[in-house]
C-alpha cells in the first residue's frame, strides 16, 4: 500500500518535471514543500497576465492596471473566503450577491439619511456605526438562512436560492428602488481611490511587517518541528521560501507605489498645500489601497479560523464525513449556522467595499457576485464534494477571475462575450482540477 | 461473572422502531467491569441498532439504561461520552480528509491558553497512543484516507481508548482487517479487559468473538434469543441460537427464544 502511493507520487512529479533536470526540480519542490497545486494556479495567473499584456500592447502589466485589479478583486475575494467554508461543508450559498446588495443599501441609508440626522452631517462616527449596522444585518440574515438549513433541513441550495430573490427584492424595498448617494467621507476610504490608499511610506511599513511575519512564521514552524523531532526542511529551502515571500510582498508594495495620483488631483493638492508645481509633475504614490488591506486582513483572519480554531477543524471534519463528525459529538448544526452567519458578515464587508468604491448604494449592487464568488472558491481548489479547500486559494481564484474580466475590458471585448469566456474558464478549471486530483490519488 | 457486583451497563427492555418496523423489541443486556460480552446475530438482527442506542446515535422509544446501577440519560453521542462510553463503529466513522491526530481528538480538541488548537500537543499524544497500539504506524501527517484498512482501524481504536473509556463498544471491529491485524485487535481486547474496561463486541461471525468473549447475547429479529457464559455452551449451540433461535440448556432464554411446542 505504502509503496504504491510512494511510486505514484514519484512518477507523477518526475513526469511533470521532465527527465534529466527532473531530479533537481522534484527535489526542490520536495524540500520547500511548495504545494504544486497552488503553484499551478500562480502559473496560470502569470500566463493570463502576460498573455493580456501582449494582447493589449503593454496595457495590462502596468502599476495602474495592477493597482486597479487589486481593488476590484477585494470585494469578491472577501466573500470567497467565506464561500470556502460553506462549500467545504457540502453546502452552497447563492444569496451572497443579494446579501451584499441588501447590506450595502442598509449601510447607505444609514449613513446618507438616518445617521446625519442623529449625529450631524460628517460626524466622525458615522462610518463605523454604518459598518457595524451592516455587519449585524449580514450576520442576522446568515443566521436565519443557516437555521433554516441546519434545523429545518431545507437544502442550502434552495434556501439561498430563495435568499437570492428575497434579499434582492428587499434591497429594492428599502428605498423603493432609489439609488442612495453620496457616502460618508470616512466610509468612502474603504473603497480605495486616491484618498483611500495609505501612501508610499505606510505601504513600505506594511510590506516590511509582512516580511518580518514571514520570517517569524518560518522560524517558528522550524522550531516546533524540531521540538517534536518531525522532519524539517533543509536550511537552504527555508532561505528560498523567505526570499520568495519577501520578494513577492515588497514587489507588490513597489508596484502599488509606482502608481501615482492623477494629475488633476495632485495639482489641486499642490495648490491647497502651497507646493510649487514641479517640472515633471508632482508624483505622489497611491500605495496599497485600503480595500486591499481589508481583504488581506480578512484572508488572514479566515485562515486563522479555518486552520487554528476548533470551529475550522469541525468545518473540515463535517465536510470529510458528516456522520463521523456527528458521532464524534460535534454539534454539526450549530457549526452550519455559524458558517452562514460568518458568510453574511463577510457579505457586509464586501458590501462596504463595493458601496464605498461606487460612492453609492444601488439596487443592482452585487448582482452575479454569487457566481463569481463560487467560481473563485472552486477555481481556488475548493472541492464541491466537500472537505477540501483553502482560503488563500479562493482569494487567488478571485484574482484570476478579476484578471480575466479586467483583461477583456482592456481588449474591448463585449460584455456578453466576456461572460462566455468566464463561463468556459470556470468549467475548464474544474475539469483540470478533477484530472489533477484523480492523478494525485 | 461476578454476580454480586452491580453491572457496569444494564440496558433494560429497550425498544426502538423505525417507521413501524420494530428494529429492537424489549431487549435487555448487561455488562460487568472487565468483561467482554459478545452480541451475536445475523445482519439485521438489531444488534447494531441496540448498541447505537447505548452510544447515543439513536434515541430509544422505550426502556432504561443504567450505568453503575444509576439511570443514565443518553440522548446523543456527547452524553454517552460523558459516561465513558466509547464506540468503534463498523463504518469506522473517521473524517478521512484530516490526519490521525485530528481524528483522535475530533470533538475534544486540546486548546492552547489562547483558545487555538494545540496541534503539537495533540500530535505528541497521538504518537504515544499509536505507538502503544500499532508501533509500525508512521504516517501522522497524512489524511486518514491515505491509510490502509488496518491503519484506519487502529486510528478508530486509538480514538476510543484515548479518553479513558470505561465502556467500549466495538461494532464488527475486525471486519476490515487481515488475519494479523485481527490478532492484534484480539490482544488489545485482552489488554483492555485487564484494565477493567467493559467491552461489547458485536459480530455476525461467531468465530471472530467466541474465544474472546466471557458471555454471549444472541439476537434475532430484534429480540434477544438468550444469553450464556461461553464456558457453558458450545459454538454449535450458539450457532443454533443465531440461526434457529433455539436455546440450549446452558443458556438463559430471552423474549426472542423459539417457543418449545
Amino acid at each position: 500500500m505504502a509503496e504504491t502511493i510512494q511510486s505514484t507520487t514519484n512518477s507523477k512529479t518526475s513526469a511533470a518535471a521532465g527527465q534529466a533536470e527532473g531530479n533537481f526540480v522534484a527535489r526542490f519542490f520536495r524540500a520547500t514543500e511548495i504545494d504544486t497545486r497552488m503553484l499551478g494556479m500562480i502559473g496560470a495567473l502569470l500566463i493570463i497576465w502576460v498573455g493580456f499584456h501582449i494582447l493589449t500592447g503593454g496595457l495590462f502589466l502596468t502599476p495602474r492596471n495592477l493597482w486597479n485589479l487589486s481593488v476590484q478583486t477585494a470585494s469578491v475575494a472577501v466573500m470567497a473566503t467565506g464561500m470556502v467554508l460553506v462549500i467545504v461543508t457540502r453546502n452552497i450559498d447563492l444569496s451572497v450577491g443579494s446579501i451584499l446588495g441588501f447590506t450595502g443599501m442598509i449601510m447607505g441609508v444609514m449613513q446618507a439619511r438616518l445617521l446625519p440626522e442623529l449625529l450631524g452631517f460628517d460626524h466622525p462616527a458615522i462610518w463605523i456605526v454604518a459598518l457595524a449596522g451592516g455587519l449585524i444585518v449580514g450576520a442576522l440574515i446568515g443566521t436565519l438562512q443557516g437555521v433554516i438549513i441546519a434545523f429545518l433541513g431545507v437544502p442550502s441550495f434552495i434556501v439561498t436560492l430563495g435568499g437570492l430573490l428575497i434579499w434582492r427584492g428587499a434591497t429594492w424595498f428599502v428605498t423603493s428602488g432609489q439609488t442612495v448617494a453620496p457616502m460618508d467621507v470616512n466610509f468612502r476610504l474603504m473603497g480605495g481611490g486616491t484618498e483611500g490608499s495609505i501612501g508610499a511610506t505606510w505601504s513600505w511599513v506594511v510590506g516590511i511587517i509582512a516580511c518580518l511575519a514571514i520570517i517569524a512564521a518560518i522560524i517558528n514552524a522550524r522550531r516546533q518541528r524540531k521540538r517534536f523531532s518531525f522532519p524539517r526542511r533543509p536550511v537552504w529551502a527555508e532561505y528560498v521560501l523567505v526570499a520568495l515571500g519577501c520578494i513577492v510582498v515588497l514587489g507588490a508594495v513597489w508596484i502599488a507605489n509606482q502608481y501615482y495620483w492623477p494629475i488633476a488631483i495632485a495639482r489641486r493638492y499642490a495648490e491647497a498645500n502651497n507646493i510649487a508645481w514641479p517640472e515633471g509633475g508632482l508624483l505622489i504614490s497611491q500605495g496599497i489601497a485600503i480595500p486591499v488591506l481589508m481583504a488581506i486582513a480578512v484572508g488572514i483572519v479566515m485562515t486563522f479560523i479555518a486552520t487554528r480554531l476548533r470551529f475550522g477543524r469541525y468545518v473540515f471534519a463535517i465536510g470529510g464525513n458528516p456522520e463521523a463528525a456527528e458521532l464524534a459529538g460535534i454539534k454539526t448544526r450549530w457549526v452550519t449556522v455559524k458558517i452562514f452567519a460568518l458568510m453574511g458578515m463577510l457579505c457586509a464587508i464586501a458590501a462596504a467595499i463595493s458601496t464605498a468604491r461606487l460612492n453609492a448604494a444601488t439596487n443592482a449592487q452585487g448582482e452575479l457576485d454569487e457566481l463569481y464568488t463560487i467560481a473563485a472558491a472552486v477555481i481556488g481548489g475548493t472541492s464541491l464534494a466537500g472537505g477540501m479547500g483553502s482560503i488563500a486559494g479562493a482569494m487567488l481564484g478571485a484574482l484570476v477571475m478579476q484578471s480575466l474580466q479586467s483583461g477583456m475590458v482592456l481588449l474591448g471585448i463585449d460584455s456578453p462575450f466576456q461572460r462566455i469566456v468566464v463561463g468556459m474558464v470556470l468549467v475548464t478549471a474544474v475539469w483540470l482540477d478533477t484530472v489533477y486530483r484523480s492523478r494525485a490519488k | 461473572m461476578t454476580e454480586q457486583n452491580t453491572p457496569l451497563v444494564e440496558m433494560k427492555n429497550i425498544s426502538i422502531s423505525f417507521g413501524g418496523i420494530h428494529a429492537v423489541e424489549n431487549a435487555s443486556v448487561d455488562l460487568f467491569p472487565g468483561e467482554v460480552v459478545a452480541l451475536l446475530g445475523h445482519n439485521g438482527a438489531g444488534k447494531s441498532t441496540l448498541i447505537k442506542i447505548l452510544s447515543g446515535a439513536y434515541k430509544r422509544d422505550n426502556g432504561d439504561i443504567m450505568i453503575n446501577g444509576e439511570t443514565a440519560d443518553i440522548r446523543n453521542p456527547r452524553d454517552a461520552k460523558k459516561y465513558g462510553i466509547e464506540t468503534i463503529y463498523q463504518t469506522l466513522a473517521v473524517a478521512d480528509n484530516v490526519d490521525a491526530a485530528a481524528n483522535l481528538y475530533l470533538g475534544r480538541e486540546l486548546q492552547t491558553k489562547w483558545g487555538t488548537l494545540d496541534d503539537v500537543a495533540m500530535e505528541a499524544s497521538t504518537r504515544e497512543v499509536m505507538g502503544r497500539l500499532n508501533p509500525n504506524f508512521k504516517r501522522f501527517k497524512e489524511p486518514v484516507k491515505a491509510l490502509s484498512g488496518g491503519q484506519r482501524q487502529s486510528v478508530a481504536i486509538a480514538r476510543a481508548i484515548l479518553f479513558d473509556a470505561r465502556i467500549l463498544i466495538m461494532d464488527e471491529p475486525t471486519a476490515a482487517l487481515g488475519p494479523q491485524e485481527t490478532a492484534q485487535v484480539g490482544d488489545l481486547i485482552k489488554q483492555l479487559k485487564r484494565e477493567g474496561i467493559g467491552i461489547f463486541l458485536i459480530s455476525h461471525d461467531i468465530h471472530d468473538v467466541f474465544d474472546l468473549a466471557d458471555r454471549v447475547f444472541v439476537m434475532k429479529n430484534g429480540k434477544v434469543v438468550g444469553h450464556a457464559r461461553t464456558e457453558d455452551v458450545t459454538k454449535d449451540e450458539v450457532l443454533g441460537m443465531i440461526i434457529l433461535g433455539k436455546v440450549p440448556p446452558g443458556a438463559t432464554p430471552g423474549p426472542g427464544a423459539m417457543k418449545v411446542v
